[in-house]
């Protein structure tokens, strides 16, 4: 599990991050969702300590991570694996040695055992024919599962997302918003999703936080955002009329008002 | 940031670089494709460069040597000399500083933009020991090789030139090679090679690892390290000069 206590974080004066606490818990897809600019990027990149938050502590299984020397905070490091907005996969090696690199620098394991791992981890995101492809060779979507096999090739215990869905059209969104869960729930990591799609916050998000402008604005289930009151919440998630009446459909069959099992066809003819 | 600030962060990059490595396999293999990219594949330029240098040489001075009384085989010893001094050490490291730093600043750049540099920190490497100690260390390594094959080859274009245009025979020409040579002279030139093997990869590594932004700031970091670089190249050359002869 990973805490977190009154983090805060500026550049240049302006602050972006405004005391935030939260609990991001294992086996569970914890999201932090919130508009463009609303300090959601570099609340992860405080996680994983690629920034310094400027007060506030981040606890990983009770371990305070800003109070950890180098030695340590590599160490955890090796703990976790992390999908970039943009893959961040190295343009100089193909697919495989992409995967193989994390092995390669931190596993004991015959090249044998190397290779049984990587074929492992390629076919469980599905990509069984992309081995000897280099990233500028294969799709959006692809990348992203070529950045999800690598960021758990080492087995991590925390994964980290940042915008898995960012140019990603919807179907291939679902195939990602998919593994990331079935991840999730067979390795039992503690995975965070940074996510401004609509569809990831329904269908993986076991516990939400929706930030605005810096500050945590809400936190609660996929469940609970349905019936959720907050204004603020509402105008970002059911932002156009398609949304706000989906949501008023949902809030009826919750409630039972309708049948959530109705047949569209049959209620179209009458 | 002013330019006390820029030494500042360039020494506490250097700094960072000297850590103990993950895996000394794989950092071998790193500073071993290093060598290849930096000593091979700048190998073609350097010789065609260095022929060129010694074939001009021989025939400006050549043309400057008017007076009968100096005998022929002085020209073998000015180019000699100058090929050994100056332009194999100096010329070949601008013209790397460009091939070379460009190189170096462009692909750190690109890596800092696209998040691979932050991927690496991720998985736990220390980005400045995998990522810029092995370019450092195959400079030092491949330039003073470069250097010593630039000043062969130039000595041999003025050779060839020479015979090539009836100038110079290389009869006299190689008597002339071998009159009044300094052996300091080559030490000197590798010196300078050292030294601006450091420079030439240092300095585009430091404006490329700390690029911010995108694209457009990738190729004004380029632009900035190979101008940095060639600049600090004079001004080592002008310091080491001084103090070495």
């Amino acid at each position: 599990m990973i805490s977190i206590k009154n983090i805060q974080k500026g550049f240049s004066g302006k602050t972006i991050i405004e005391n935030v606490s939260s609990e991001f818990e294992t086996g569970k897809c914890n999201l932090v969702i919130g508009a463009s600019g609303s300090g959601k990027t570099v609340l992860m990149k405080c996680l994983v300590g690629l920034i310094q938050p400027d007060s506030g502590e981040i606890m990983y299984n009770g371990d305070n991570f800003s109070m950890m020397n180098q030695d340590q905070k590599k160490e955890l490091r090796r703990k976790i694996g992390m999908l970039f907005q943009g893959s961040a996969l190295f343009d100089s090696m193909t697919v495989e040695k992409n995967i193989l690199f994390p092995l390669d620098m931190f596993s004991n394991q015959t090249k044998a055992e190397k290779q049984k791992r990587v074929d492992e981890v390629l076919d469980r995101v599905n990509l069984n024919d992309a081995h000897k492809k280099f990233p500028a060779e294969i799709s959006g979507g692809m990348k992203k599962r070529v950045g999800i096999a690598r960021a758990i090739v080492l087995n991590p215990e925390y994964l980290f997302c940042d915008e898995p869905n960012s140019g990603l059209d919807p179907q291939t969104s679902l195939v990602i918003d998919k593994l990331i869960k079935e991840i999730t729930t067979e390795y039992n990591i503690t995975t965070v999703v940074n996510t401004h799609d609509m569809n990831s916050v329904m269908e993986i998000g076991d516990k939400i936080m929706y930030m605005y402008q810096g500050k945590k604005e809400w936190e609660g289930t996929n469940q609970e955002i349905i019936f959720s009151k907050n204004e603020k919440l509402n105008n970002f998630i059911f932002a156009s009329d398609f949304l706000k009446d989906a949501k008023d459909m949902r809030m009826l069959e919750k409630m039972g008002k309708i049948d959530n099992n109705r047949n569209m066809d049959e209620l179209l003819k009458s | 940031m002013n330019i006390f600030t820029k030494l500042g962060a360039f020494l506490l990059m250097l700094k960072g670089m000297f850590t103990k490595p993950e895996n000394l396999k794989i950092y071998w293999k790193e500073l071993m494709h290093q060598c290849v990219e930096l000593g091979i594949g700048s190998l073609g330029i350097v010789s065609i460069i260095s022929v060129f240098i010694g074939a001009v040489s021989t025939l400006q001075t050549s043309y400057q040597f008017v007076s009968p009384i100096i005998p022929r085989s002085v020209i073998a010893q000015i180019v000699r000399d100058s090929v050994i001094l100056e332009f194999a050490p100096t010329i070949t490291c601008i013209v790397l500083a460009g091939v070379v730093g460009s190189k170096i600043s462009s692909e750190l750049g690109n890596m800092r933009v696209s998040e691979q540099i932050d991927a690496l920190e991720i998985m736990g490497i220390n980005t400045k020991a995998y990522l810029i100690l092995p370019k450092i260390l195959a400079a030092l390594i491949m330039i003073p090789l470069l250097v010593i094959i630039a000043m062969v080859l130039g000595i041999w274009g003025g050779r060839f030139v020479g015979d090539l245009t009836g100038i110079l025979p290389h009869e006299i020409y190689d008597k002339g090679l071998i009159e009044s040579f300094v052996p300091y002279n080559v030490n000197f030139a590798l010196a300078k090679a050292y030294t601006f093997a450091f420079i030439i990869t240092g300095i585009p590594a430091y404006f490329g690892y700390n690029v911010k932004g995108g694209a457009l700031e990738i190729g004004r970091a380029s632009t900035t390290a190979v101008v940095t670089s060639c600049i600090m190249i004079l001004l080592a050359d002008y310091v080491l000069a001084a103090i070495l002869l």
